[in-house]
């Protein structure tokens, strides 16, 4: 097959020999469970069951809010002891509504298991879908993006390539590697799953050239009758191969493009993790409770990969390891180009947790002095979004954010090349996060006043239309007078003004009585207060109190 | 347990701006133990004293600027300006106008812009021309080359001729000094003689002066290793030979009495140092692909103007500073498409915002 190369990239030191010696350790049931709402990309869940409740494994304790989403499920059987926001595996370090259970020992599913499909071929895909969803089943390798939603193309898109991402290309990361070496059937029976319920005519696999024995357990398992569907792919290893955009250009020769889905030039791409969790969801009707976690780096005793329940505490993950080795500083989640450094390690494992690194100073020193940027233009090469990424640090520094848009920043995959290869430590995918958030609250700024102002434009429209209105009416009025009463119009007159007054104070009034109701910008009100024209802003604006 | 958080990437850095001055340094070395062969001390003595002078008044202008004085020296482009500018005066050149040029070069052309990374010109080339515009009589003193010269001067003996500006007794700078290749060339041209004439002296090797073109190979031996160690790219050296040579080749094609040869463009004066080491200073250059090229041509191209139709003998820092000038324009000029984008027109999508 004739791959494709994506420009720039690193050649990074394969870091997994250690943590593939031995086999997936199944970690037992914590007594403690941690379980965040929001472990997914979209809106956190909302917790369904109430402190006191009893539940039992599998049974749903977080419904999903919105369309991307996903469900929380019991990991085990247990007593929710406390809805709380705890520390959750997030680079701002904050705290998050959690779950937490006190698990009875059981491991008991009750009745809270689905219902098994065996015959899923017979089955429409739309309910395949609704199962995938149910199942709470999010992207494994990392991004934990809702499956569902990737499984739902838009109204006139055809998907006709499934992407399997075994391009493991964080150094030390082998959670799919073994992954594919310990259960490739389960991923090929998810894969037909997928390719049935989004019709594909072909599915592209492709796995690392450092991933050998995965490849040797792939091609020994594949089944004679796939052979046709499923083409298995050595790729190069070189880093960011595994991120979606660069696989699919390695793959297909195709781009994704700027802003856009792969869905939008008819591919889908997952990671062998997520086939597994839905081939578990209809073949055994088990959500997503639980995943392969590496835990691995020299911070840590014995290198190696387990299988852990969502909400098991790092520290427990750890422990499973053969704890800490002396001088350990720093506890990273994911790999260490893409990881964030947590602060604790009572943070629990989430659907998103593919490694656990622990680092020592020597390893991972502290930031050398920032140098200034000497414009040298490693950042450009190492690049795979064909960025400038010396420019966008400029701009990002002098806050031109229209300049830092007009290059690029949101084709930035943050995936730290540039950052990696820069000689004066500048953290710049920091700068280009700060830029990014930066924009977005601009922007919601800006609609948030774009709708002031519309208001207050259409309600000036309307006080000047009445205004000329009741001018005219007035103009009728007087002339009308006028023509029937000839010379005595004097008493008239006075009549009309007193009328006008008189209309007036009606008219205050009822816009103090309107406002004091609270109807903001309901017709009529505060129709005569010329004192307010001024105002254009959103604060003062009235708008603003029903906005929030 | 608690932990550092330090933000993404967690590695090692892969370079430093130190370690990559360190590696310009070293590959400076051939080619300047070249031209110590064939010109003698002048050459180290200026190298030493413009270097000390640089890391001298860089110390002096960051610690008034309250910056941290040794993280600054630390990252050696101090010694990378103070070299460059040694190289390109004559060698026996008086102290003072070294002090002079490094002056110029590291409080006005570097720091008067915000130090390092934020000079639009190259600082050793802003202090050499003020040199060269200011002090024409001394920077005309190339001595003949000591292997076709009887006469040679002791580090002893050259240490006083710099320190005092004038020779040892019994010594003129007549006999001791004598004209470049690109002098000889400008001036046998301009009495009316042809390139073959002004070649057949016996000083002139198979493209230029003999000693000429081995001082430019062996800069140009440092700058293969620059580019095999990834340091600088291809793309400005390369243009900057072809866009001296493409026209030159044209010129001399069309009249090869009046034009000298590509090959002794190429091979004279600064072309060699200035396409490897003084047009790769990333600062001041153009960062793109595409702009490095167009950067490294114009620079080329001016040479060869300036060389042939202006008022130097040499043109290479005029060349630089101009282009440095157009550097951030061709930056913007030159954007390279943006993955998943067309080359032209917006992005096809926009879910971002």
């Amino acid at each position: 097959m004739q791959l494709h190369r994506f420009h720039g990239g690193l050649k990074l030191a394969d870091a997994t020999d250690t943590s593939t010696r031995d086999p997936v350790l199944v970690m037992g049931v914590p007594s403690r469970l941690v379980v965040p709402m929001g472990q997914h990309i979209g809106e956190a869940a909302e917790p369904c069951v109430v402190v006191g409740d009893h539940v039992s494994k599998g049974q749903r304790i977080g419904q999903s809010k919105g369309y991307i989403a996903a469900h929380v499920h019991a990991p085990t059987s247990g007593e929710v002891v406390e809805i709380t926001d705890h520390a959750v595996p997030h680079p701002s370090g904050l705290s998050a509504p959690c779950v937490i259970l006190h698990s009875d020992g059981h491991d008991d599913w009750g009745d809270s298991r689905m219902e098994p499909w065996l015959d899923w071929d017979t089955r429409d895909p739309r309910r395949l879908r609704q199962r995938i969803r149910d199942a709470g089943i999010v992207g494994l390798g990392g991004a934990a993006f809702p499956t569902a939603v990737k499984m739902n193309p838009r109204a006139g898109q055809r998907i006709h390539t499934l992407i399997v991402n075994g391009a493991e290309c964080e150094p030390y990361i082998s959670a799919d590697d073994m992954l594919l070496r310990t259960a490739p059937d389960a991923v090929f029976e998810g894969i037909r799953i997928v390719a049935h319920l989004l019709n594909v005519e072909r599915v592209l696999f492709a796995v690392e050239d450092n991933m050998p024995e995965a490849m040797r357990a792939l091609t020994e398992t594949l089944p004679d009758e796939l052979r046709s569907l499923i083409r298995l792919v050595s790729v190069p290893s070189i880093y960011p191969t595994g991120g979606e955009r660069q696989l699919i250009k390695v793959l297909t020769g195709q781009e994704v493009p700027s802003g856009g889905l792969p869905a939008d030039i008819g591919m889908v791409c997952n990671n062998p993790g997520t086939f597994k969790a839905v081939c578990d969801a209809v073949i055994q009707g088990r959500p997503l409770l639980s995943r392969i976690v590496t835990v691995t780096g020299p911070g840590v005793q014995h290198p190696r990969n387990v299988e852990a329940l969502l909400g098991t505490p790092f520290a427990d993950v750890i422990e499973a390891a053969g704890g800490y080795a002396e001088g350990v500083d720093r506890l990273i989640m994911g790999g260490p180009m893409m990881g964030f450094a947590v602060h604790d390690d009572a943070i629990p494992v989430i659907k998103g947790t593919n490694c656990l690194l622990a680092t020592r100073p020597q390893d991972t020193p502290p930031p050398g002095p920032l140098m200034p940027c000497i414009r040298c233009g490693e950042c450009a090469a190492a690049c795979p979004a064909q960025l400038l990424p010396q420019q966008l640090y400029w701009q990002a520094k002098a806050k031109d954010f229209d300049a830092i848009q007009d290059y690029g920043l949101f084709d930035c995959i943050e995936c730290g090349c540039c950052a990696h290869v820069c000689p004066s430590n500048i953290p710049l995918v920091q700068y280009y996060r700060y830029a990014k958030n930066e924009i977005w609250a601009r922007e919601k700024e800006r609609q948030k006043s774009d709708l002031a102002r519309e208001r207050y434009e259409f309600r000036q429209e309307r006080i000047e239309r009445e205004e000329k209105e009741k001018a005219e009416r007035m103009a009728k009025k007087r002339a009308a007078v006028k023509k029937k009463e000839g010379g005595e119009g004097g008493d008239d007159e006075k009549q009309a003004a007193i009328q006008a007054a008189l209309e007036r104070a009606r008219a205050k009034k009822a816009a103090r009585a309107a406002e004091k109701k609270g109807e903001p910008g309901s017709e009529g009100a505060s129709g005569e207060r010329p004192d307010e024209t001024s105002n254009t802003t959103s604060d003062t604006s009235p708008t603003d109190g029903d906005s929030r | 347990m608690r932990f550092r958080t330090e933000s993404s990437p967690h590695m090692i850095p892969a370079h430093s701006v130190g370690g990559v001055m360190q590696q310009v340094l070293m590959a400076l070395v051939p080619g300047t133990l070249a031209m110590v062969w064939f010109f003698g001390w002048g050459v180290l003595v200026n190298v030493a004293l413009a270097v000390l002078f640089a890391v001298a008044f860089e110390a002096a202008i960051v610690a008034a600027r309250k910056r941290p004085v040794m993280a600054t020296l630390g990252d050696n482009s101090a010694i990378v300006t103070g070299w460059l500018f040694a190289l390109a005066i004559p060698p026996l050149t008086p102290v003072w106008v070294t002090l002079i040029g490094i002056a110029f070069a590291i409080i006005v052309a570097k720091h008067l812009y915000g130090g390092l990374g934020y000079n639009p010109f190259n600082p050793a080339m802003v202090g050499y021309v003020v040199v060269l515009v200011s002090f024409p009589r001394e920077m005309a003193l190339w001595p003949a080359p000591e292997a076709l010269s009887d006469l040679s001067l002791g580090l002893g003996q050259t240490l006083q001729t710099v320190l005092t500006g004038s020779l040892p007794a019994a010594l003129e700078w007549d006999t001791l000094s004598r004209a470049t290749p690109l002098d000889a060339m400008r001036e046998g041209l301009g009495s009316g003689r042809t390139v073959g004439e002004v070649t057949a002296s016996p000083l002139f090797g198979s493209f230029s002066e003999t000693q000429w073109e081995w001082i430019g190979n062996f800069f140009l031996l440092g700058g293969l290793y620059l580019l095999f160690r990834r340091i600088i790219h291809w793309h400005i050296p390369v243009a900057v030979i072809l866009g001296v040579a493409i026209p030159a080749g044209f010129f001399w094609m069309l009249d090869p009495d009046s034009f000298a040869s590509p090959a002794f463009h190429v091979f004279s004066g600064a072309v060699i140092i200035g396409a490897f080491f003084i047009a790769t200073d990333p600062v001041s250059a153009s960062t793109t692909p595409l702009g490095r090229i167009l950067y490294g041509a114009g620079i080329g191209l001016l040479i060869f103007v300036i060389r042939t139709w202006g008022g130097y003998p040499d043109a290479v820092a005029f060349a630089v500073l101009l282009m440095n000038m157009v550097a951030p324009t061709l930056d913007h000029l030159t954007r390279p498409r943006i993955f998943g984008r067309s080359r032209r027109g917006p992005p096809p999508g926009d879910g971002h915002a």
